[in-house]
């Protein structure tokens, strides 16, 4: 407790310094809570994908029921498919106006016409997806064939990217923000050379000497990742209308709050273990 | 109580220190060192308190074999001793209140005992209703008051005073004194440096003459200068 008191001591000396380190742990924080929320939000997309049927083939406008039955025949006749499904245009009307129930704008002017009927269809091995899909794309009827492993292998490789970036930007921040607190508590500690020295003579061990600063620290990683983290929520509130409309059916939101409550507890454990490091590090290099 | 043998203290630009001091304080004494300035008599309370090692020679305080005490453990000798600095080393961002609770505080004690025994120990000296005022709005007489108080608060029994009345005028010095002699009646070994003639002189206790580092004399009821 004693430490406590004296830690909050010194932050309430320096009111400058104490806002500089927490400035920039806010930053490391918010990046770090976005890039999570980031990363988090593109593996729930790619797993809504790899829900969907491997390939969909769109019919064109005019497509005629006997040559669709002939196609699906074709189909079934290489002996690859597991399952395929005729969406017509009623059904796609009825997918389209639940997707976009809460819309009534967007329903307005949709008729079953101008919605393209579709296959989905299965393989019974993932390695015959690719001919299936070559197969389909060279019937005249099928105006477009969507292959959902290509579409997921991109997602893949964009949650990648932005998992790199992520780690790169957080490791700079982390280590900008190890730099400022040690340089930051460093010159504090040489400030109080002289009380240091008293309390020394007075009996004081070095522990003693040393708790407030690492708690000091601790009290500047906990606040920094609680603004962060408070930042990047508000963040995620506000663009929540658009990434909803942005993302139509992908069922992303609402985000759990057990999540964004972990992400919290996370980012503080992370804090603590951050601002003990730096300050110790400071006071064994400043208070030998 | 206080045992030193054969101690030489040489710094490291090659001045001494002290040479050869050979001495022994009983527990409950009252002594004062005297001589002048570049003497060693601060070379000597560093020494006690293990502020630095002699460069040869033993001291034994109280059972504590200083030359031979581990580091961790000189926070134990500095709670049994009591030092009035020379410049006192009051912090000067805290109120005499703050100052005085602050060996408790490095002791470990709860705040609430800590607190009763800071009043104690002010009223003791005759400062308590100065307790929230900072050091700076005190006068010479009264920090040496608070410094008195700050080495008492622990209850040591060895209480070291480094020139304790130097720059004050001789009525606040007497007063300073005679709360030294009460400290010392109350059962804890006093040394104190001094300057003060009269002091020595009046009080007739034992003196401890240093000159250039050396023990020149050691007087069981002494005076400041040898007749």
């Amino acid at each position: 407790m004693r430490f406590l008191k004296t830690a909050w001591h010194h932050i309430k000396r320096s009111p400058y310094r104490a806002f500089a380190i927490v400035f920039i742990l806010m930053q490391t924080f918010f990046v770090i809570s976005l890039f999570t929320f980031l990363v988090a939000g593109s593996v729930k997309i790619i797993a809504y994908f790899e829900s969907l049927p491997p390939v969909t083939a769109f019919f064109v406008n005019d497509a005629k029921q006997e040559d669709i039955d002939g196609l699906k025949e074709q189909l079934l006749a290489t002996g690859k498919i597991s399952e395929i499904r005729h969406v017509s245009k009623e059904e796609a009307l009825k997918i389209y106006q639940e997707q976009n129930k809460d819309d009534p704008l967007l329903l307005e002017f949709v008729t079953a016409d101008i919605l393209p009927s579709s296959f989905e269809i299965s393989a019974k091995q993932i390695e015959d997806l690719a001919e299936i899909s070559s197969m389909i794309k060279g019937s005249a009827i099928v105006k477009e064939v969507v292959y959902q492993k290509e579409v997921v292998s991109k997602l893949q490789s964009w949650t990648d990217a932005l998992r790199k970036i992520g780690i790169a930007m957080t490791t700079v921040l982390l280590f900008d923000s190890i730099f400022l607190m040690i340089i930051l508590i460093g010159i504090k500690i040489a400030q109080k050379k002289d009380e240091i020295e008293i309390v020394k003579l007075l009996g004081a061990t070095n522990w003693y000497v040393r708790w407030p600063f690492i708690f000091e620290g601790m009290f500047y990683g906990i606040v920094g990742a609680i603004l962060g983290w408070l930042f990047s929520i508000a963040l995620l509130w506000y663009s929540t209308p658009f990434l909803q409309s942005f993302l139509g059916a992908i069922p992303i939101f609402p985000i759990s709050p057990l999540f964004i409550v972990s992400v919290l507890g996370a980012e503080i454990l992370l804090a603590i273990v951050l601002g003990v490091f730096s300050s110790l590090l400071a006071v064994l290099r400043y208070l030998k | 109580m206080i045992t030193l043998e054969n101690v030489s203290k040489t710094y490291n630009i090659g001045t001494a220190g002290l040479l050869d001091i050979t001495l022994k304080i009983e527990k409950g004494e009252f002594a004062f060192v005297v001589g002048p300035t570049g003497s060693g008599k601060t070379t000597l309370f560093r020494l006690l308190i293990r502020e630095m090692l002699p460069t040869k020679g033993s001291i034994i305080v109280g059972n504590l074999d200083l030359v031979k005490l581990p580091h961790k453990k000189v926070p134990h000798l500095r709670k049994k001793i009591g030092v009035v600095f020379q410049d006192l080393k009051l912090l000067l961002d805290r109120t005499i209140f703050e100052n005085t609770i602050l060996p408790l505080d490095v002791a470990g004690v709860s705040f609430l005992q800590a607190k009763k025994r800071v009043e104690e120990v002010l009223a003791q000296v005759g400062i308590e209703e100065q307790k929230e005022k900072f050091p700076i709005q005190l006068s010479g007489g009264e920090l040496q008051r608070v410094a008195i108080a700050r080495a008492l608060v622990l209850a040591p029994e060895i209480l070291l005073a480094d020139e304790p009345t130097g720059n004050l005028d001789p009525k606040t010095s007497s007063d300073i004194i005679k709360l030294l002699v009460e400290i010392n009646q109350k059962g804890t070994t006093v040394v104190m440096a001094t300057h003060n003639v009269d002091v020595v002189n009046t009080l007739g206790k034992r003196v401890i003459g240093l000159e250039k580092g050396k023990l020149v004399r050691d007087q069981k009821k002494g005076k400041y200068a040898v007749s």
